[in-house]
């Protein structure tokens, strides 16, 4: 592992959404801070920055993470995925995202993309959750807006409607 | 209008927003990822962790010397650059944008870093100095009241600041003639909605036109606008307030951003750079907002058939440290309903307003509702207990009646629609409430604690602007009488016939965008995706008042009125162009997909953008004296919203809609929770612009008020240090405890509003909490609860309060007992050496130091007493602090008693202890004993590791101790959190 200087600006180069990106960072630097102030992406969302609402989750090598306990430097080297990522490169939604627009998933959608993120990863591992799994999965992320009901209605409809 | 209103085709529907493609790719831009020039500095604010102490000095003078810090300011520059803010009151009640002479509570902004970035700006927090002379605080609003209280603002002389009694009917001979006066005593908790998104603002003060340009996710109101400008000293055109399209939420608390607003304002000023400031949780959870924590003394007037002939109403809100505009509007927004949904013409009320050591009071979503109808709901409640009744059936006898509309309520509020008895027999029946009831008996014969609630309510909307006018008396408010509310909108169509809307409303994920583009879409005769509903707001360019701004649930019969106006004018300029062209009178045309055409000839049409593109291609082919171009305002303030009248009736709201709940909850005989079975809400919220957005909003409700219920409340200690600092200390409610409730929806359209539409956002916050509490009651046959009902509050319902763990078989070397923020604890150790050897090491300062855990310095400044330099933290919440300690009592080589403090930008800290030496085999016994308050970040964010981290550095003391006296070298490169993450086996 190489030595950080502290106070130093490191460079720090990942794949973010399968594209190489390059910027500056102390060691001390959070990767929310990175990915959005350096690197300049919108979906990163900074809501508590001590890992319990999960405003801020990105994947990291597939791995969800909370970028807001995250450090830059640590994630150099990595891939990164961000909600960015979810649609189509000619902005069609995914059909998760779609199945959240239908059901009312979201309304400020500040804690929308990090949930994305996790339901990602998590439908990967768990395609057809039951809606008691699903609430215990969501319930990693906090959203002071919705009651949960839409987004548990589009991710179980969302499911539903998916081939296995 | 009338075909327009035939044409309706998307309002009413369940249209999927148009704001939610941009918010699910994640490229939105909230006010973090606004541009910002280059050479844009940051800042970061010093708080306090005293609840109330006089700022005896505040030294900057190493924090200004820091690489990268631009400038340091404090309540001196505040105080010289800015003024106090106006005040609803007529009290000297001074708030700067930072602490000056005093603080008043814990997380008041006492100085301000400016610096390169953000992160700088933190470590210059550190090197500030500031001398506090700690004061007795006043934090519990009952003990706040008394005679020997200490005061908040010695100029006011009382922590009241006003107290108002009002009469309406004949209180008196209602109470005289009752069968049985029901009492109830309560007191409603300090609570917020906490949007994830904290406060942004960037200002830049533009000195060739002494302007301060300002972006923020500001939400209004804007009778704020001129509270900022006048601190700032220029005019309200010389404050420039932009608000982007997008925020992370606001549920009332963002409209608190004002005092940062100026506090960037003027720094921004002093650096000649534009400067932005980002709130972060704790400030957020201990400095932002709170709604006011309410003691009420309620007291119902009742015949013995269940007949409720009078309210006697006491209230007390406590708004905290300051009164920031507008306050004290929860206790005043509610008043013109303050009889409920209850036919109830005798009424009596004295409404008191207390200052404590808290974080100032705010608007937060229900604005006051909760903690009234708290009180009511528990009484009528209360009054079905005393009487042997149904509840439901007091709730029915007590209603408003059918085809009384519009009604005037006892103080003043104009109930415009509505059918309350019929609501809730329409929600018995689809909610199926006696399913509800045999599912009662049933868990009940099984053994549980089953319990039914129920509540019914008025839910109030687009508040009076006159509503604050009834703090004043009668004579004062008659001088300067308020009342109305402004609404304004703006379409514009553009010469290719393009729409587009801006208007005043300044959502934070409310759908705005979508309904109006349903209600032009509808006027128009186009599809709501021809619409674009700009809603970024600039107060230097659109059309507000003061009324402007999302709270109170002013959209449905407010802004949305008000686009509904400027889409008419629109639609009647270019019925006039095109009847011009058709040659049919304006009146016989109608707009129908994109076309404006002759009702009796559908085949003579022209198209709509042509017609549009007319006013601006050819604008001299106009009709005679019409404009040019195609763009309208409309402004919309409803006449039924007047000043108080002389019997100090007001109709605070503009509409009233009915909200009646009721539910099931079982309560876990062994952990006390409170698990929601089922849930029926109905609403009836007049015309319903979008179902999809109307449930999204009662949903949104109902999960805050589970919140409010069940889990959620800002915590003191009793020194006023604030103990909720984190979101795993104020627990906010996840999908693991919000069930979905089932909602029933009626639409009684209102009278007093073209669109038929009412207020749907707040309902829930204001029958929920109560509907749950009178489950309770009822599972456990109780009547004084105190929301939250946590697991800890039920337990001590159900089995008595908790008793101290009697089988501690552990042998433990250290107990430690936190006591809220007080840490105790006590132990013995054996260390090497003579007790003399050890008592040598303490009272050697070299040695000393050595052997306390992050010592940096300590130099020895009188006889006994040190001063040391210590870095010390509790998880994620490290910092340097200034430690005083003296030891006194001091029996060679015996017995001495430790006492001092820590001072640092992360909190404060006294505390004293005991150590006593004896003789041991294998070296010196040593017994000690400490009791330490907290207060401060350590105290806020800190409270559930403060008992593992005491006993972690305590050991970690002695260690060195032991290791110091034995001559061996004292390894201090681990720092002791580590040693506490190993003792859980967490790190090897």
């Amino acid at each position: 592992m190489p030595q950080l200087n502290k106070g130093a600006h490191h460079p720090v180069t990942l794949t973010l959404n399968g594209d190489e990106v390059t910027g500056h960072a102390e060691p001390r630097m959070l990767l929310s801070d990175f990915l959005t102030h350096e690197i300049g992406i919108t979906s990163c969302h900074v809501g508590c920055e001590h890992g319990v609402c999960g405003a801020c989750t990105v994947l990291v090598d597939g791995t969800v993470m909370r970028a807001c306990l995250t450090l830059a430097v640590q994630a150099d080297g990595t891939e990164v995925e961000t909600a960015e990522n979810l649609a189509s490169d000619d902005g069609e939604l995914s059909g998760l995202q779609q199945a959240f627009k239908k059901h009312h998933g979201l309304q400020c959608g500040y804690c929308t993309p990090g949930i994305l993120m996790s339901l990602t990863a998590y439908l990967k591992e768990n395609p057809k959750p039951t809606e008691e799994e699903l609430r215990d999965m969501l319930s990693g992320h906090l959203c002071r807006c919705t009651g949960y009901v839409g987004m548990v209605k589009a991710v179980l409809d969302y499911c539903e409607n998916q081939e296995t | 209008m009338a075909d327009a209103a035939e044409a309706k085709k998307y309002l009413g529907q369940p249209v999927e927003r148009v704001e939610d493609e941009i918010l699910l790719m994640g490229k939105a831009q909230y006010s973090d990822h606004l541009p910002t020039r280059a050479g844009t500095q940051h800042a970061a604010i010093l708080r306090s962790p005293h609840a109330h102490a006089k700022i005896i000095s505040v030294d900057t003078s190493r924090a200004e010397k820091m690489p990268g810090v631009t400038a340091v300011m404090t309540g001196d520059d505040v105080r010289e650059m800015s003024e106090a803010f106006l005040i609803v009151l007529r009290q000297p009640i001074n708030q700067w944008a930072l602490a000056v002479e005093k603080v008043r509570y814990v997380g008041e902004p006492v100085a301000l870093v400016v610096a390169r970035d953000r992160y700088i700006a933190e470590d210059a927090l550190s090197e500030i100095d500031v001398v506090y002379e700690p004061m007795k605080p006043a934090i519990d609003q009952e003990e706040a009241v008394s005679d020997d209280a200490p005061i908040v603002h010695e100029t006011v002389g009382s922590n009241v600041v006003s107290t108002r009694n009002f009469s309406y009917g004949d209180p008196e001979a209602a109470f005289a003639e009752a069968d049985k006066v029901v009492k109830l005593k309560i007191r409603y908790p300090r609570n917020s909605q906490t949007p994830l998104e904290g406060f942004v603002v960037t200002a830049d003060y533009h000195p060739g036109e002494d302007l301060y340009d300002v972006a923020s996710n500001y939400q209004g109101p804007f009778t704020s606008h001129p509270v900022m400008s006048m601190a700032l000293r220029v005019k309200n055109s010389q404050l420039r307030m932009r608000t982007p399209q997008w925020s992370g939420g606001g549920f009332g608390v963002k409209v608190q951003i004002f005092p940062y607003v100026v506090l960037i304002c003027i720094a921004s000023k002093k650096v000649g750079k534009p400067v932005k400031w980002v709130e972060d949780k704790l400030e957020h959870l201990s400095a932002a907002a709170a709604a006011p924590n309410r003691l009420i003394k309620m007291e119902a007037a009742v015949k013995s058939d269940g007949t409720v002939t009078g309210f006697r109403f006491d209230q007390q809100d406590d708004y905290g440290a300051f009164l920031r505009a507008p306050m004290p509007g929860p206790l005043y927004r509610m008043h013109g309903i303050l009889t409920g949904a209850y036919d109830i013409t005798n009424l009596a009320v004295t409404n008191r307003v207390v200052m404590t050591n808290k974080c100032p009071s705010a608007m937060v979503r229900g604005f006051g509702g909760p903690q009234m109808y708290y009180a009511i709901e528990r009484i009528m409640h209360k009054v079905a207990v005393e009487l042997e009744m149904d509840p439901l059936d007091v709730i029915r006898k007590n209603l408003v009646p059918a085809g009384v509309f519009p009604y005037r309520a006892a103080a003043g509020a104009l109930l415009d629609s509505g059918d309350y008895p019929a609501a809730i027999e329409k929600a018995v029946e689809d909610g199926a409430l006696d399913e509800l009831k045999k599912r009662r008996d049933e868990r009940r014969a099984a053994g549980k604690k089953y319990g039914i609630g129920y509540a019914a309510i008025v839910e109030p909307a687009q508040s009076n602007m006159g509503y604050l006018s009834n703090i004043l008396p009668r004579d004062e408010r008659q001088r300067n009488p308020k009342g109305g509310a402004v609404a304004n909108a703006t379409v514009n169509v553009d010469p290719l016939g393009t729409v587009s809307v801006t208007a005043d409303s300044i959502p934070q994920g409310q759908g705005h965008m979508t309904i109006l583009s349903q209600i032009v879409a509808d006027v128009l005769g186009l599809t709501p995706d021809h619409i674009k509903v700009n809603l970024d707001f600039d107060t230097a360019k659109d059309a507000w008042s003061i009324a402007t701004g999302n709270y109170s649930s002013r959209f449905s019969s407010a802004t949305a009125v008000a686009c509904q106006k400027a889409a008419e004018k629109v639609r009647a300029k270019l019925s006039r162009i095109a009847s011009q062209t058709l040659n049919v009178p304006p009146d016989q045309l109608e707009f129908v997909e994109g076309k404006i055409r002759d009702t009796s000839n559908i085949e003579n049409a022209i198209n709509f953008y042509r017609a549009a593109g007319s006013a601006h291609w050819t604008p001299g082919n106009l009709p005679d004296e019409m404009e040019p171009c195609v763009r309208e305002t409309g402004s919309w303030s409803p006449p039924e919203l007047e000043s108080p009248n002389d019997k100090d009736q007001i109709n605070t709201s503009l509409t009233y809609g009915f909200v009646f709940d009721f539910c099931g909850i079982e309560i876990d005989d062994d952990t006390g929770e409170v698990k929601i079975d089922r849930y029926v809400t109905l609403h009836d919220s007049g015309t319903l612009l979008n179902p999809l957005i109307a449930d999204g909003q009662v949903h949104g409700a109902f999960a805050w008020a589970v919140g409010c219920a069940l889990y959620e409340e800002f915590v003191y200690g009793d020194d006023g240090s604030f103990l909720t600092g984190t979101f795993a200390d104020y627990l906010v409610p996840t999908s693991w405890e919000v069930p979905e409730p089932e909602i029933i929806h009626m639409e009684s359209p209102s009278m007093v509003t073209p669109l038929g539409a009412k207020g749907i956002g707040e309902g829930n916050c204001m029958s929920t909490p109560v509907c749950l509490a009178n489950a309770v009651a009822d599972a456990l046959d109780v009547d004084d609860l105190t929301l939250p009902l946590t697991p800890a509050k039920i337990s001590a319902l159900i089995h008595g309060e908790e008793k101290p763990p009697t089988n501690d078989t552990i042998a433990a070397d250290t107990s430690t007992k936190g006591e809220g923020n007080v840490l105790q604890g006590s132990g013995e150790t054996v260390v090497p050496g003579e007790p003399q050897d050890v008592w040598d090491t303490l009272l050697d300062p070299e040695a000393l130091a050595a052997v306390i855990p992050g010592c940096h310095k300590l130099d020895q400044v009188g006889d006994n007493s040190y001063e040391a330099d210590v870095s010390l933290g509790v998880g994620p919440v490290r910092g340097r602090f200034k430690a005083n300690v003296a030891l006194s009592d001091m029996i060679e080589p015996e017995k001495a008693t430790l006492s001092g403090g820590l001072i640092g930008p992360l909190g404060a800290s006294r505390g004293s202890g005991h150590v006593t030496l004896s003789a041991a085999d294998g070296g010196t016994k040593v017994a000690y004993d400490y009791a330490i308050e907290l207060s401060g970040t350590v105290a806020s964010v800190g409270g559930r590791l403060l008992e593992g981290a005491a006993k972690a550095l305590v050991n970690q003391f002695f260690q060195r101790l032991g290791a110091q006296v034995g001559g061996e070298p004292v390894t201090g490169d681990e720092p002791w959190w580590r040693g506490l993450l190993r003792s859980l086996g967490l790190v090897k």
